[in-house]
């Protein structure tokens, strides 16, 4: 009697089969420039190309048919289609302005409704699982009311933003992940950049050269990001880098201690900014 | 058995990890404890079990944090194949050899894995290489630890089973 294959003896059939399966499931989480998923391009792609294969032979033949059998009333038409575009690209005109005009009125009413930021107590139950990333979860999620990018704090400083809220805990994301990035101004000057995490502590980019930063300078968040309130300490800036007038690179230390946190606060109430209100200095407070 | 254990190897791993790691002086960065379980899987077990283990642990990784799933599941698969099928060719008894693989395992994942990142556009890794070398060096300390542990453990325990008979 012939035994089944053993399919733990092909381990570069498994292999191959293990890649490809993971390259998969990598694809259906990937946008492409676009903003579609890669698999769905590529498989959208593939299909694309036989389809329009077959328009390009059906739109032969109709482009033959209406070009030269079918040229009836072509002429009325196109002068009745290019009044018709005429109105209607006045028409556009007048929509535009009054989009621009309610467009300005609500940043104006979002202003005034500006309310105190409201917190929620979590506690951090577990740390990053993969070295490669800075994060922490908490014991706290949607049922609790987080939302994604909703910011975390601590009593020295801003902590991160939430991630991926589960129902009864939150993964957050740390100011020093690589992929983290904060709108802040250094308090004394009020010169504004973006801290970026680099994995152990942060750097100021886009610091305009003309700026006055120095080392002690304390960075406090612009609340321009629209994620974090304004006014939190971010960090002390440790040392300035200057190349031919421009700054180079400027390093901040963390307020807060990553590796003692045991309590955060998240901010439920997301931060509401105007346009042109992030010189003004810290406007919000922390309440429990 | 042999995938219970396996498993809750990688179970305990990543409990360590997320709880102990984050306390060590640099930070969570430090060491990649899964990581050292799949090697170790995959040097005992051979290339298959290590592959699915590296697949099984990266993937959960990935899951807790924050990365796009799956990348960090094809970086420990090669891994552990890579190294499973190492163990099978070459003698990798000695101190020496198991210390290139846990160096060699370690920094190839890094690059496997800030490479995908890069590749995909998906994050940036500026001077990587002070950190995967740091990660690499407490990975391998730790794998040899625990080689030395789960060898030296059990000759230690029949010796004193003996050395108690021998008194009766």
């Amino acid at each position: 009697m012939k035994s089944a294959p053993d399919v733990w003896q092909w381990p570069w059939y498994l292999f191959a089969a293990l890649t490809v399966g993971h390259v998969l499931l990598i694809s259906a989480q990937l946008n492409t420039d676009r903003g579609v998923p890669v698999i769905e391009d590529v498989t959208f792609g593939t299909f694309a190309e036989a389809q329009r294969g077959i328009s390009a032979a059906v739109g032969g033949v109709r482009t033959w048919w209406g070009d030269y059998v079918a040229l009836q009333m072509v002429r009325d038409d196109n002068i009745r289609l290019r009044r018709e575009l005429s109105q209607l690209q006045v028409t556009l005109q007048q929509e535009r302005a009054m989009a621009r005009q309610s467009r300005t009125l609500s940043r104006l009413l979002e202003l005034r409704t500006q309310v105190p930021l409201a917190t929620v107590a979590a506690a951090v139950i577990a740390g990053g699982a993969s070295p490669e990333f800075r994060t922490l979860t908490i014991d706290k999620g949607t049922a609790d009311g987080l939302r994604p990018n909703m910011a975390v704090l601590a009593p020295a400083g801003v902590i991160g933003r939430v991630v991926s809220p589960g129902s009864r805990a939150a993964l957050v994301q740390l100011l020093i992940d690589r992929n983290a990035a904060v709108g802040v101004m250094v308090e004394r000057s009020r010169a504004q950049g973006v801290a970026e995490g680099t994995g152990t502590e942060m750097r100021l980019n886009y610091v305009s050269g003309g700026d006055d930063v120095v080392a002690g300078d304390v960075a406090v968040t612009s609340g321009i990001d629209g994620i974090y309130p304004k006014g939190f300490v971010v960090g002390q800036i440790e040392s300035v880098e200057r190349e031919a007038g421009a700054f180079g690179a400027i390093r901040i230390q963390p307020a807060v201690d990553f590796l003692s946190l045991e309590v955060v606060l998240v901010v439920t109430s997301p931060p509401r900014l105007a346009v042109g209100d992030v010189a003004s200095g810290p406007g919000t407070q922390a309440q429990e | 058995m042999k995938a219970v254990g396996v498993l809750a190897a990688l179970a305990l791993a990543l409990a360590l990890q997320t709880t102990l790691a984050r306390f060590l002086p640099g930070g969570a960065a430090a060491l990649d404890l899964v990581l050292v379980v799949v090697v170790f899987v995959a040097l005992k077990h051979g290339p298959v079990t290590g592959m699915l283990a590296g697949s099984a642990a990266g993937m959960i990784q990935d899951a807790l944090s924050i990365g796009v799933i799956g990348i960090g599941g094809l970086a420990k698969s090669i891994v552990g194949f890579a190294v499973g099928a190492i163990g099978q060719q070459f003698i990798v008894a000695a101190a020496l050899p198991r210390l290139v693989i846990f160096l060699g395992a370690s920094v190839g994942h890094a690059m496997m894995f800030i490479g995908l990142y890069v590749l995909l556009g998906l994050g940036s890794f500026p001077s990587p290489w002070s950190g995967i070398l740091s990660q690499a060096l407490g990975n391998t300390a730790v794998g040899m630890v625990a080689f030395s542990i789960v060898e030296v453990f059990p000759v230690l325990v029949d010796r004193r089973r003996l050395s108690r008979r021998t008194r009766r």
